[in-house]
């Protein structure tokens, strides 16, 4: 009766249970199968290995508000389980106090650079001279270990940035060249400094206009004052200017910047005053324009349309606008002296203009304007300079295919 | 004095930026920004200067009725109506879009912008036509490396493999080169320029003594 029992109404869930089970083993319910399997796979997996020797230190070549982070990595990481898919980076100012995430480094990595704002309202303010305490932790399918809390370590800035090494011998050792090559030049030695065609054609340029009685045009470009082509093109307008005055022709100077169009009245009116012609100076022809690139352009066309004056020369920093002007002068048929160290800019100045003088020669050109001795000993250094940097693209070129990693370390620059 | 302060000033800020570059203490950094403000301030002075010479230069010219007197007085009415429409009557909103500052930037100003630049287009075609006539070897050289390299983009069928070779060889080889020669050289001009000012050899940006 029992065994009656059993199989009439016992069997019967029995049997029931064992079709559901059957069933969510079969192929018919899949996403059931996968989730069960991993409910399983999870709760039998240990979390990753930590992290050990975790070590916390300054950043070194900074300004005092970051700390380098390092471990090794945990033996799960790429071999053991292989569980571990990030190391996340805690912080805390108390060995036992409360640790907040300061970021998240990729499995694999090493180390983390925990770099804070300097300003004191910032959420991630991270103050200098204040010790703190890491700790990282190993991240793995839900599951996490964390490291041995590290020593303190705190941040501070550093009064020389010892990445930047070769640049100061480079300085140092230019410096030098030119230093020397200044003091020969002052003691009177004959320096030898190669012609420059464009420079050579200033004169006959200025001789120009003043025979066709037509004025100069004299384009800054359109960089700022603290720019170092702009600051050479004052040294040349200096030069140009007092060429003209002694010339007694007219020069204009449309500027796009109201300093460079104040830095330009003052260099002109010197060299006015230097040429003893003061009274020539006419302020009203050396004006500001506009800031606004192509409204500049639109401006100085129209000028070169209207005055058609006998030689233009564009000395400066020059972006687009540079062959709409150029083009604008040759079809106004004047004489063009061109310069700049864009490098961009230069193949439409020597296709549209007489005279190109490219990159270290528009900075040259107001020493060779000048003929002054001390200036051509600066230039004669710069020759010196390029002979050593020569040299040095030679040897680095044989280090590099022979592997002598030594010699190229020493050029290595960390900004 | 008047010659001497402004060159032991120049040396100074020189000779600081020069320092600051090696040094990354937070104290350097502070001044440098302050410097780099003070340039933007001074800057802005300066715009008024700007804007009463060129005032003062267009006004002359339509006084004066110089040739294209009339260019001037449409600079000028452009200038003042700018000003007016910035600040007098929408002056929180002038620089969102639908009011009438913005409208005449955007459909004045920047057509006239697009139509001066694309001027370039046909500049370069007559500047190109100049330079690649084949007169001497360096500019039959010029051209025919033009032409490789503006038939990169030109389907040519079994000859665009052979092409991009040698568009990659012409770039990478004899292009770079120079680039590197030009940036190396503009590199050594630039730290002597500044030499030659810091220690008061170039005056000539100065002005009087």
């Amino acid at each position: 009766m029992r065994i009656k029992r059993l199989f009439g109404i016992g069997f019967l869930p029995v049997f029931l249970v064992l079709c559901i089970f059957l069933f969510l083993q079969s192929d018919f319910c899949p996403a059931q199968e996968v989730g069960e399997v991993d409910i399983l796979e999870e709760s039998s997996t240990p979390p990753p290995a930590a992290p050990t020797d975790v070590k916390a230190v300054d950043t070194p070549n900074d300004n005092g508000h970051s700390i380098t982070v390092t471990w090794t990595l945990s033996v799960d990481d790429g071999a053991g389980l292989g569980n571990v898919v990030s190391y996340e980076v805690l912080r805390s100012d108390a060995p036992d106090g409360e640790f907040e995430v300061r970021g998240l480094a990729p499995a694999g990595e090493e180390s983390f650079e925990d770099k804070g704002a300097k300003e004191k309202g910032d959420a991630n303010y991270l103050p200098a001279g204040v010790d703190f305490y890491y700790k990282v932790r190993a991240k793995g399918d839900g599951l996490f270990s964390d490291s041995e809390v590290s020593a303190p370590a705190h941040a501070y800035g550093q009064w020389y940035h010892t990445g930047k090494t070769p640049v100061v011998v480079a300085v140092l050792a230019f410096s030098t060249f030119a230093l020397v090559f200044i003091t020969l030049a002052r003691k009177g030695k004959k320096l030898y400094i190669r012609p420059l065609a464009g420079i050579e054609a200033v004169d006959e340029a200025i001789g120009r206009a003043t025979e066709m009685g037509k004025p100069i045009l004299y384009i800054l470009g359109l960089g700022s004052a603290d720019m170092i082509a702009t600051i050479a093109s004052f040294t040349i307008l200096s030069r140009v200017a007092k060429k003209v005055a002694d010339y007694q022709t007219q020069i204009l100077i449309p500027c796009n910047d109201p300093i460079n169009m104040a830095v330009a009245q003052e260099t002109v009116r010197a060299a006015y005053l230097e040429a003893g012609r003061p009274d020539q100076y006419k302020e009203e022809n050396i004006y500001y324009l506009t800031s606004m690139q192509f409204a500049y352009v639109a401006g100085v066309n129209g000028i070169m349309l209207r005055e058609k004056p006998a030689t233009n020369f564009y000395l400066g920093k020059f972006y687009a606008e540079s062959l709409l002007l150029a083009e604008t002068g040759s079809l106004a048929g004047s004489i063009q002296i061109s310069g700049t160290d864009e490098i961009a800019q230069i193949p439409f100045f020597v296709a549209a203009t007489d005279y190109t003088l490219i990159g270290e020669e528009l900075y040259a050109a107001s020493a060779y304007l000048g003929k002054e001795p001390i200036l051509l000993g600066t230039l004669k250094g710069q020759d010196w300079g390029k002979a050593v940097v020569m040299i040095a693209l030679i040897l680095g070129a044989l280090a590099a295919t022979f592997n002598f990693q030594f010699f190229l370390n020493l050029f290595r620059i960390q900004l | 004095m008047r010659r001497t302060l402004p060159i032991a000033v120049v040396a100074g800020v020189g000779f600081f930026m020069l320092i600051q570059y090696f040094i990354p203490r937070e104290e350097f950094e502070t001044l440098y920004e302050w410097a780099l403000d003070w340039t933007m301030v001074i800057g802005a002075f300066a715009m008024a200067l700007g804007l009463y010479s060129l005032t003062n230069m267009m006004l002359n010219k339509v006084k004066r009725k110089s040739e294209g007197w009339g260019f001037s007085l449409v600079a000028l009415v452009g200038l003042f109506l700018m000003i007016f429409v910035g600040l007098v009557p929408h002056y929180q909103e002038s620089l969102r879009y639908g009011t009438l500052f913005m409208d005449i930037f955007e459909y004045i100003y920047i057509p006239i912008q697009a139509a001066m630049f694309s001027l370039l287009a046909f500049y370069i075609a007559s500047a190109a036509y100049r330079a690649f006539r084949a007169r001497t070897v360096l500019a039959t050289i010029l051209l025919v490396s033009a032409i490789i390299i503006m038939l990169r983009l030109v389907p040519l069928g079994p000859l665009s493999a052979v092409n991009q070779w040698l568009v990659n060889f012409i770039l990478t080889v004899p292009n770079m080169a120079a680039k590197r020669a030009f940036w190396l050289g503009v590199g050594l001009g630039a730290t002597a320029t500044a030499l030659k000012i810091m220690l008061g050899i170039e005056r000539g940006y100065m002005g009087r003594d």
